[in-house]
């Protein structure tokens, strides 16, 4: 029988997950302002503007409008703080 | 998620091909009912009309109309799962369960905790001996690392990165530059689309006590300590990290073949320019190891020869976001001086001064468009200066800081290699003896 070998895990150690809940949804969207985030890959400005649009014909008694970060890849928290401030609702793309 | 937590109801969108990254990264940062919706892959290159389609198209993953997950992902009333997100430990143990030779090879390919070639088991006696390369106790945490921004963070001790340097076939004297690279924090396996790889170059006294190779097949797999503190370099990235693991924690669309090995040492007595880690401010006598991110790309040349100006300006502009540094045969860097470029920073200087590219061709890269534009559009230099130009206007490319010179090889040829890496980090090597 073939000898049993004893050896490390070679995995690091992860932290511990904690969790965190959603925000309350909207009863409606009518009359809400909604952030549309470009994040900054390529051609997501060009998908904010059709979602925009969209938006624009389909529901006109939504307001959208079209945000970025200042920085591909990192938090800009003055960007999060308009939004918390001014919008009811985001839509954040488009990660690829 | 930072927006739902300050009480903006949000959706994510992403490329369907990024479901299980997304839905793992939402997982590990204790949201894993965050709401998502999804747009076929790819975007890039779309046109409008294109991308109105994706719009009022269906989600490829759910096959529900994509507006109705955006809008049902803000206005649907939460359940009770979401009200509370998810809270879970994770361990790692120290051993695994007993096995075979045979049956832990293929657990350890089967757990994606190799490179997918037979790694040497650690066993108890084999990490033992490996921790005697170092002063440093086995339970002291040497750093963390993560395969993203957006991903959480893993943190090791001493003893997890003599695992992994035991793995890749190192041996006790290599085990210092392993730990500085582990130290470094800048893991080998980012999970980028982009296929990004690091190479390591070592300086100082550590090269000739370990047996490091300089010369002949410098690059290549002719020496131990080379190939091992490279391929340990990697392992460690992605056992140490959370993982590597393909369409999870590993999005390289092509994947990189320096992620098997990369690592080498500069011929620092055959050169007659300063080594690169006096460049960066330490003493000759000190060892250090600095490690270049990216691995894109290598461009190839011999010389100088009599149209070296234009051999080398054609190298630069292939490449773009990730800036270039050069691998020169002493033969080569020798010729070089002879050409009045005493030191490497009037060479740097030169090829920075000679990085030209029409702004059209520039901008038109996708990662200028992603990463620099951001920038250029904030008013910050160089970015704002290249943005200003005409598109025929030609533009430089890369700032001297950008550029970086090893000489390294065997003499048997004037060669040069230019490698696309950024100069990421110099790490001491001395404080992990």
């Amino acid at each position: 029988m073939a000898e049993l070998l004893t050896v490390h895990d070679p995995r690091g150690y992860p932290p511990k997950v904690q969790g965190k809940r959603l925000a309350p949804r909207l009863e409606s969207l009518d009359g809400k302002i909604v952030y549309l985030v470009d994040c900054l890959f390529d051609n997501s400005e060009l998908f904010m503007d059709q979602l925009k649009d969209w938006f624009a014909q389909h529901l006109p008694a939504v307001e959208t409008r079209i945000i970025k970060p200042r920085e591909s890849w990192v938090d800009d928290p003055g960007m999060r703080s308009v939004i918390e401030k001014e919008g009811d609702a985001a839509i954040l793309g488009v990660g690829l | 998620m930072a927006l739902e937590e300050a009480g903006v109801p949000s959706v994510a969108v992403h490329t369907h091909t990024f479901a299980r990254l997304a839905r793992a990264t939402a997982l590990a940062n204790g949201m894993p009912r965050t709401r998502q919706a999804f747009v076929p892959q790819p975007l890039v290159g779309k046109n409008a009309a294109e991308l109105r389609a994706y719009v009022e198209g269906a989600d490829p993953i759910s096959k529900r109309p994509f507006v109705q997950e955006i809008i049902e992902g803000i206005t649907k009333p939460l359940e009770g799962e979401d009200l509370k997100g998810l809270s879970f430990e994770r361990t790692t143990p120290r051993l695994v369960a007993p096995g075979t030779e045979d049956d832990l090879q293929r657990l350890f390919m089967d757990n994606h905790w190799t490179d997918y070639l037979p790694i040497i088991l650690p066993t108890e006696e084999r990490v033992a001996a490996m921790l005697k390369g170092t002063s440093h106790k086995p339970d002291e945490v040497v750093g963390r690392m993560r395969p993203a921004n957006f991903r959480e963070y893993w943190e090791y001790t001493v003893e997890k990165v003599a695992v992994n340097a035991v793995m890749a076939g190192a041996r006790p004297e290599h085990f210092p530059v392993i730990l500085a690279l582990a130290a470094s924090g800048v893991s080998a396996r980012s999970s980028s689309t982009t296929s990004m790889a690091n190479v390591a170059v070592v300086n100082g006294p550590i090269r000739d006590e370990i047996g490091m190779n300089s010369g002949i097949g410098v690059l290549g797999p002719y020496n131990l300590a080379n190939a091992a503190i490279g391929r340990a370099y990697n392992l460690l990235s992605q056992n140490l990290q959370g993982g590597s693991v393909p369409g999870e924690s590993y999005m390289g669309s092509m994947g990189n073949p320096l992620n098997y090995t990369a690592c080498f040492a500069e011929a620092e007595e055959r050169s007659p320019w300063a080594p690169l880690h006096v460049q960066k401010g330490m003493k000759p006598e000190e060892s250090a190891v600095t490690i270049f991110f990216g691995g894109w790309y290598i461009a190839s040349g011999f010389g100088p020869r009599e149209t070296w100006k234009e051999q080398l300006h054609r190298a630069l502009v292939t490449f773009n976001f990730i800036p270039p540094f050069l691998v020169m045969d002493p033969i080569c860097a020798r010729y070089f001086t002879e050409l009045g470029f005493d030191t490497k920073e009037k060479l740097i200087a030169w090829l920075s001064e000679n990085s030209l590219q029409t702004a059209r061709e520039y901008w038109d890269e996708q990662w200028i468009q992603t990463l620099h534009k951001p920038l250029a559009v904030a008013g910050v230099e160089p970015f704002a200066t290249r943005l200003k130009a005409a598109p025929d206007q030609l533009i430089r490319i890369f700032e001297p800081a950008d550029i970086n010179i090893i000489v390294a090889g065997g003499e048997t040829q004037g060669a040069w290699k230019m490698i696309g890496g950024r100069l990421t980090r110099t790490v001491s090597v001395d404080a992990w003896r």
